[in-house]
């Protein structure tokens, strides 16, 4: 019987993902990575600043306008 | 202007953002290049159907991997810094930066995940033919990627192409064409993705090297070799070409990066080249500005008027010329431009309360200054000026400009040298017993990364104190928050990072050891 072509995708990255080697290590490396740079620095450490303090791109627009123009 | 700003706060921002971009282009060069040489090699493989090219291929597609591994998302931590340490910038710089990176995303990145998993699943499993139009859209899509971030990075460098819109503070693209094809763009793309290409070249050669001095996989390392030195030379004479029309382009672009590339304080006609020379430490002249001497020069008589003019006998102007201005060469001193950004601000400031207390007329007048041709070209294109109070603030760090910039070219003819050398002795196949010189590759690998960096420190110390030339200066892009969270996320990336770096080269010293027995997954 002919797989459906969903079906031998998944087999594609399946069988690829279980018979990797050096791989292995380098998934948890990105995993740790990804986590470290996604959940800790961006939500702890590295807000938007314009997008958190204000609710439109008027008031962010608003806000730039006299950063670039007061003395 | 200065005084308003926290210094302290701004030249942390900057080290942070030198340090991610630094540690950043570590892993990018490689992998622009690496791609190609693993497509070119599985290209020989599938036309000759000779296994050892297989072999080989797939030993150079683990390399790949470590890097990319390592490497990938260490971009996306600069875009953090953008929306925290730099919001005015960001806002400024409005869908210019936007759009070039949004299509990086869709379009470069899906291509490049998408087919490295055939890659590196698909051997045997997809059709020879399949596997390599993979490794090659891989190839075009990593670099597709590159292009678009050096869209953005050109764009700084040269704003054009937008329209400066006075009620949001922004800028907004008017033609995409402009933007995307302007010369320092194409210029830009050309020379990093070659210098790229060159990396790579020279770390297989490198490691191909070390392979014929322990004298294992010889055949591999000696084909390696043919094709990296091939491909390094073809690239090397391209990335010459492309540096030649970069500095074309930032002689008039950027005259005072230029300047400084050369230690030039005192404009010439016929001004030579120096290809090499030693700066002395900075004196200070009777106007407070600190000069560097290249007292010990090897120079090339008008050989940097020929460059940058076309012609024997052009001025150059100095830097002295660029910020007292000339008024014989019709250059405008930088107190000029001073007055004329602090116009446009005050402008824009005007406008602004105009808008605010009601004065529709007054607020309209003088809006539609910033859409007048007149007012563009004369006042708007000083904005950043406008923020200076010090003529000598808009001198680069000229030793760090100066010597980056001489390591940039003396290792790039070094390069181009190796790579000949190479190919000869490998086509003669008489490398075996040349271990001076295979040690030398060896230890170029490293130097390879030096010339990459210093190239980017040319292009962004030479630039300052502009973040978008002449429109917005590094002090003025910063976002008003605490010097110390910079300081901390500072500390944070440095070690972040280290810890990629250590992982990267323990990991792929460990599988060059392995050799190509394991290669592939």
């Amino acid at each position: 019987m002919r797989r459906s072509l969903f079906h031998r995708i998944f087999y594609f990255y399946y069988d690829g993902f279980r018979s990797m080697t050096v791989g292995k290590k380098l998934w948890v490396i990105i995993l740790i990575k990804l986590f470290i740079m996604f959940v800790i620095l961006k939500l702890f450490f590295f807000p938007d600043i314009l997008k958190k303090n204000f609710s439109s791109d008027k008031e962010r627009g608003d806000y730039v306008l006299d950063q670039l123009s007061k003395d | 202007m200065f005084e308003n700003f926290d210094l302290s706060l701004v030249n942390w921002s900057r080290g942070q953002f030198a340090l991610t971009a630094i540690y950043h282009w570590i892993f990018v060069p490689l992998t622009l290049g690496i791609t190609f040489i693993l497509a070119i090699m599985e290209t020989i493989y599938v036309r000759t159907g000779n296994e050892e090219w297989k072999k080989i291929t797939k030993f150079w597609l683990t390399v790949f991997g470590i890097n990319f591994a390592i490497g990938v998302a260490t971009g996306i931590i600069l875009e953090f810094e953008f929306g925290t340490n730099w919001s005015n910038y960001s806002w400024f710089v409005g869908d210019i930066f936007g759009a070039p990176l949004a299509i990086e995303g869709i379009m470069a990145f899906f291509l490049e995940s998408t087919f490295i998993a055939v890659m590196f699943f698909g051997w045997n499993k997809v059709s020879k033919k399949f596997h390599l139009v993979s490794t090659w859209l891989v190839a075009f899509g990593a670099n597709l990627s590159a292009l678009w971030i050096l869209v953005a990075n050109a764009w700084m460098q040269s704003p054009v192409g937008m329209q400066f819109n006075p009620d949001l503070a922004r800028n907004e693209m008017v033609n995409f064409w402009d933007v995307f094809l302007s010369p320092v763009a194409v210029n830009k793309f050309i020379h990093t993705i070659t210098s790229g290409f060159v990396l790579a070249s020279l770390f297989v050669i490198g490691v191909s090297a070390w392979f014929i001095l322990k004298k294992r996989e010889l055949v591999l390392a000696k084909k390696s070799i043919l094709v990296a030195s091939i491909f390094g030379l073809l690239s090397g004479l391209m990335l010459v070409y492309s540096g030649d029309g970069s500095v074309r382009l930032i002689a008039r672009i950027q005259p005072v990066k230029f300047a400084a590339l050369e230690g030039l304080y005192k404009g010439r006609e016929g001004a030579g080249l120096i290809a090499l020379g030693i700066m002395t430490s900075g004196k200070e002249d009777s106007t407070g500005r600190k000069v560097y001497p290249v007292p010990l020069k090897l120079e090339i008589p008008n050989l940097l008027s020929y460059m940058a003019a076309g012609s024997w006998n052009a001025f150059i102007p100095g830097i002295n010329d660029l910020i007292d201005g000339n008024p014989e060469k019709e250059l405008l001193s930088v107190r000029e431009k001073i007055k004329r950004g602090q116009y446009a601000r005050e402008t824009l400031a005007r406008m602004k309360e105009s808008r605010d207390r009601g004065d529709s007329l007054t607020y309209r007048q003088l809006k539609d200054k910033f859409y007048d041709a007149d007012f563009k070209e004369n006042y708007f294109s000083y904005f950043g000026y406008g923020f200076l109070n010090d003529p000598n603030s808009l001198i680069p760090n000229v030793p760090l400009t100066f010597y980056s910039f001489h390591l940039m070219v003396v290792l790039g003819f070094y390069f181009l040298l190796l790579f000949i050398v190479f190919l000869l002795l490998v086509w003669k196949d008489k490398l075996d017993n040349k271990k001076l010189l295979l040690w030398l590759a060896v230890f170029t690998i490293p130097l390879a990364y030096v010339a990459s960096e210093a190239g980017w420190i040319v292009a962004e110390v030479g630039r300052q104190p502009w973040v978008v030339q002449d429109l917005l200066p590094t002090v003025a892009a910063v976002s008003h928050i605490n010097a110390s969270s910079v300081q901390i996320t500072f500390l944070l990336f440095a070690a972040i990072f280290t810890g990629l770096l250590i992982a990267e080269i323990s990991i792929m010293i460990k599988q060059i050891r392995i050799g190509p027995k394991e290669g592939g997954k």
